[in-house]
């Protein structure tokens, strides 16, 4: 770590001074998640979600690892091993609804995340780096999610193979090809289901990989914060343990109430009935919807439905559904405001609030909706100022806007005054 | 090893030749270009593993026996794993679907373009919509058929008329008319 005032781990026994000269895990665990990381004081509970996301991704990996010990990939009886786990399985259906819970869980803890990043302009020098990660692990959970969400084989897995592996056949001239190679067929089948599992399996390790990456890269300038000052002194810090290991814990602890009572007490809440019935090649549900976290997307791709000049309106929908999330990538470059949080930011706050959010919501909402009329049309509006927010909006007003004076150091911001404020002393930030 | 860009003494044009190349320079090219091709060698097969096996290729065509429809019903065959209409066309519905100026549609063709000669009553299209893949409603006995008298696709709302063409609706081609031909008068292959 970059501070000069961080603690330094020191071994204290026999086996820990010979851990620490052979695998130096306990000093890596010490700087990365324990006293010897300085996080900035004033840290919110909108900064617990990080490792939360860590939290589900572990829950993920280890009743998913379970469920594979029971479940087989084959189209012959994929349906009957999963209901297999349900019935037969000692403790089955509380893995399964863990896990199928978990992922909604893992996403809206993600969501919140993101959310977090986009107020508090996270992604903004000099941690641009970690916000790239992090849409690249939200690209990589989607996948995961969207293939783990057909083994089942349920109706509702399979036509939702058919429709997303659907979208690639909207690429023209190579776009059938692929459709066929990712499949491995012409429709979803047996080939599918087992390639899926395959990487549903691996995807959640490469997640991990990347994780690892995205908390590297954190670790460099360290936390931001609520106001978006950089660290100044040792004074505007405290040690990550125990002060945010405790933190974080309330935080788990609320958050597992809240995934209990879904598991237990509504765990079919989030799916749909659907799913109960065996994959039909020959009969299509009346009314096809992913899981609810695609919602925003799924509402963005239905947006189009006429031909923009020489594009036709299938290829449009997915390019934008796309585009919504590449569209991150760019960002910490299309706001160029000064100022980090948006509390010190009047007209990106107001633009924030009445803006994304609700237009955020209405793509949520219309994306579980069918496609029809009035939907179809408020999608299409929302999808017009989703993109206007990323691409002129957030650009123009970081240049049109006065910012509110922010505090000296966040120690002011904390205690209404910082003395080395007071005396004018210059000191460097250190990074 | 010496300095290789210096002047050519006997001794170093026998380790770098006259044009100041060195062996290693080449034995690293050469070693480098082959690992990539072998590299690339390797990704052949993984690649094409994913591409449809030989049982599922060998399901490729199939034969129905069509004789057995009556005019105005359509039965829902399996090709390739996808269902596959096959509809006999009443009078009514062909006129209808001629009585169309092709040219207004959206992708046009006439009926005579989407069936066989002398077959001008038997219909042949997947059962896939081209928007997003569904199952269109219509083949079976009381199912809505759309405002067009021939599919109707439940998901995103494609209205296909007796033709199977795209009439209303997002899916931005008719019903696809896979390659088949009458292998008899009542029997044709697909595929």
């Amino acid at each position: 770590m970059s501070f000069p005032w961080a603690r330094q781990y020191e071994p204290k026994n026999g086996l820990t001074k010979f851990l620490d000269e052979k695998l130096p895990l306990p000093r890596l665990v010490y700087g990365a998640i324990g006293a010897g990381y300085p996080v900035p004081r004033n840290l919110s509970y909108m900064w617990n979600f990080g490792v939360l996301a860590g939290f589900c991704l572990v829950l993920q990996i280890v009743t998913g690892v379970v469920l594979a010990m029971h479940y087989a990939p084959n189209a012959l009886v994929a349906f009957g091993t999963t209901e297999h786990i349900m019935r037969d399985v000692n403790w089955g259906w509380m893995m399964r609804y863990a896990h199928a819970n978990g992922a909604s869980f893992f996403f809206i803890v993600v969501y919140l995340h993101i959310f977090r990043g986009f107020f508090y302009s996270s992604y903004k020098a000099p941690r641009e780096m970690i916000w790239l990660l992090g849409v690249v692990i939200f690209l990589l959970m989607m996948a995961t999610a969207f293939m783990g969400y057909v083994l089942p084989w349920g109706q509702m897995s399979f036509w939702g193979a058919k429709v997303i592996t659907g979208l690639f056949g909207a690429i023209p001239i190579v776009g059938e090809p692929i459709q066929v190679w990712l499949l491995g067929g012409f429709a979803p089948d047996n080939a599918a289901l087992n390639r899926f599992f395959s990487l549903h399996f691996l995807l959640p390790f490469v997640i991990a990989g990347v994780v690892i990456l995205h908390i590297w890269a954190l670790h460099i300038p360290g936390s931001s914060n609520p106001t978006g000052v950089e660290i100044k002194t040792e004074a505007d810090t405290v040690p990550f343990h125990p002060y945010y290991t405790a933190k974080d814990g309330f935080g788990l602890g609320i958050f597992l109430l809240l995934f209990c009572t879904m598991v237990f007490f509504l765990p079919n809440y989030l799916g749909h009935p659907d799913n109960y019935i065996e994959a039909n090649p020959l009969s299509t549900p009346a009314h096809i919807v992913p899981e609810w976290y695609f919602w925003p997307f799924y509402a963005i791709l239905r947006a189009f439905t006429v031909d923009f000049f020489f594009v036709p309106a299938k290829l449009m929908g997915v390019l934008a559904m796309f585009a919504a999330i590449l569209v991150w990538f760019f960002l910490p470059w299309l706001d160029k405001s000064p100022v980090r949080s948006g509390h010190y930011r009047p007209l990106f706050r107001k633009f924030f609030w009445f803006g994304l959010i609700p237009t955020m919501a209405v793509l949520f909402y219309c994306g579980g909706a069918p496609a029809e009329e009035p939907f179809v049309m408020l999608s299409q509006l929302a999808t017009a100022y989703y993109f206007l927010h990323f691409l002129v909006i957030l650009p123009l007003v970081s240049s049109i806007e006065k910012p509110e004076p922010l505090p000296y150091s966040i120690t002011e911001a904390v205690l209404g005054s910082d003395k080395k404020a007071v005396l004018g002393e210059n000191t460097t930030p250190a990074v | 090893m010496a300095d290789t860009t210096g002047t050519a003494t006997p001794e170093t044009l026998a380790v770098h030749g006259e044009d100041g190349v060195r062996r290693r320079d080449f034995i690293n090219i050469a070693a480098v270009s082959f690992a990539g091709v072998g590299a690339v060698a390797v990704v052949l097969p993984l690649v094409s593993q994913m591409a449809p096996s030989a049982d599922v290729l060998a399901e490729s065509s199939t034969e129905i026996d069509v004789g057995s429809i009556e005019a105005g019903q359509a039965i829902k065959a399996v090709f390739r794993k996808q269902p596959l209409f096959v509809r006999r066309l009443t009078p009514a519905e062909i006129s209808q679907a001629d009585k169309v100026d092709a040219s207004s549609l959206r992708d046009p063709q006439t009926l005579a373009e989407r069936t066989k000669e002398g077959h001008l009553d038997m219909l042949v299209t997947m059962g896939v919509c081209t928007h997003l893949g569904c199952v269109p409603l219509g083949a079976a006995e009381g199912e809505n058929r759309g405002e067009f008298g021939g599919y109707f696709c439940p998901c995103h709302g494609s209205h296909y008329d007796t033709a199977a063409r795209i009439r209303k609706g997002p899916a931005p081609t008719n019903l696809v008319v896979p390659d088949y031909e009458f292998t008899s008068d009542t029997v044709i292959r697909v595929g």
